[in-house]
């Protein structure tokens, strides 16, 4: 047997190094080429930022309506467990004073600030409850901006929902599959342990419709569009109606809209 | 053969625990044949050939899943060239409709328990 000199070792561990190399670039280019994805289909709404404005006067005007909570929580199988303390919510309301805390001073009128505003999950550009999620259970779509929940990969944490400064999420405490009063097809339900929220009805727009809520609402209060499509219905409401944010001083970004 | 009076009955022993499970399922009238599956009628190819879609339907349905809800991807293009939807209840529930005669069977044969319909619903049947 030759005798094993540096020189040797050196080339054999050399060619040794490019032998392992080879099987990763094997791999690589023997890897199944993946079918052509086809263009989401054409009845699908799409948009760069999807936004929502809600017209708080048309909204109040009538008075004691849930139309868009009861709609919502019926095509998403949201639970209702019937105590606080349990509650599942992706859009409910809450008086003006508590949903806009900076934004309420001392004389104003009666008329708003202890009326029942409409609120839901703001779909914030820089949303701090994608930043705290340790599984990416929660992400931000990069195409249209709507803030995403992945029940499958959500470890029910709860960290998103101490991020979240609006209180638009809610934790499943309890099996949800029994506390629905009829279950819709169309969506799934969600099981015990995970965070919800609403969604901007992403698997609706997929389909061509409008999110549930805004076609829901009789007093035609809400209004969902592209925020940067200078000629969309939000832009033109937003453009000619002051409106707000809610806490807007924690940069947050978030994308529903107040006319108030 | 030296302590054979040991050996052979020590070896029958032997066998006979070894092959106790077969025995044991024998005897409770289970076989070690699989489940014979209801396929859907009028259906005559899945979205892979039988024999990939029993071994990586679990891996398919993965990346579908990851596809669909991640990245918005929802259609699959068929080898034949047809498109599908990447959903469990519209797409793979719409052929094999029956639940219990087509997954939980395998499932419970293979001694899987999957957790899919803990939140995606089965369709009612007519």
């Amino acid at each position: 047997m030759a005798k094993s000199t540096r020189r040797g070792f050196l080339k054999l561990a050399g060619v040794a190094a490019v032998g392992m190399g080879a099987k990763p670039v094997y791999d690589a280019f023997a890897r199944r080429s993946a079918p052509e994805q086809p263009t989401p289909p054409a009845e699908a709404l799409t948009a760069k930022r999807w936004a929502m404005v809600v017209d708080t006067r048309k909204c109040l005007r009538e008075h004691g309506c849930t139309d868009c909570i009861t709609t919502c929580h019926l095509v998403h199988n949201v639970p209702d467990f019937g105590n606080p303390k349990d509650e599942v919510k992706w859009v409910w309301k809450e008086q003006f004073e508590h949903g806009f805390p900076e934004q309420h001073n001392e004389f104003m009128s009666d008329d708003l600030r202890h009326k029942d505003v409409l609120l839901l999950c703001n779909h914030c550009d820089n949303p701090p409850c994608v930043r705290v999620c340790p599984t990416q259970a929660t992400w931000k779509r990069e195409a249209d901006g709507i803030v995403m929940m992945d029940m499958h990969r959500c470890i029910g944490c709860r960290y998103c929902m101490a991020a979240c400064p609006y209180g638009s999420r809610s934790f499943n405490w309890r099996d949800p599959r029994t506390h629905i009063a009829k279950i819709d097809e169309g969506f799934p339900t969600r099981t015990r342990g995970v965070v919800e929220k609403c969604n901007f009805c992403a698997e609706r727009l997929v389909r061509g419709e409008i999110p549930a809520c805004v076609e829901a609402c009789k007093a035609k209060a809400l209004a969902f569009g592209d925020l940067e499509d200078p000629e969309s219905e939000v832009r033109d409401l937003l453009s000619r109606h002051f409106n707000i944010r809610r806490k807007p001083g924690l940069g947050t970004q978030p994308e529903v809209y107040y006319i108030v | 053969m030296h302590d054979a009076k040991y050996i052979v009955p020590g070896l029958v022993a032997f066998l006979v625990l070894i092959t106790l499970p077969l025995w044991y399922n024998a005897a409770m009238g289970r076989s070690a044949v699989g489940p014979t599956l209801q396929y859907p009628e009028g259906e005559s190819q899945c979205v892979l050939p039988k024999d990939e879609m029993k071994g990586e339907h679990m891996q398919i349905l993965d990346d579908w899943r990851d596809e669909a809800v991640r990245d918005g991807e929802r259609y699959y293009v068929h080898p034949d060239g047809t498109t599908r939807e990447k959903s469990l209840t519209n797409t793979c529930l719409g052929c094999h409709g029956d639940r219990a005669q087509f997954c939980i069977k395998c499932h419970d044969y293979a001694g899987v328990k999957p957790y899919c319909w803990d939140c995606h619903i089965e369709p009612e049947r007519d």
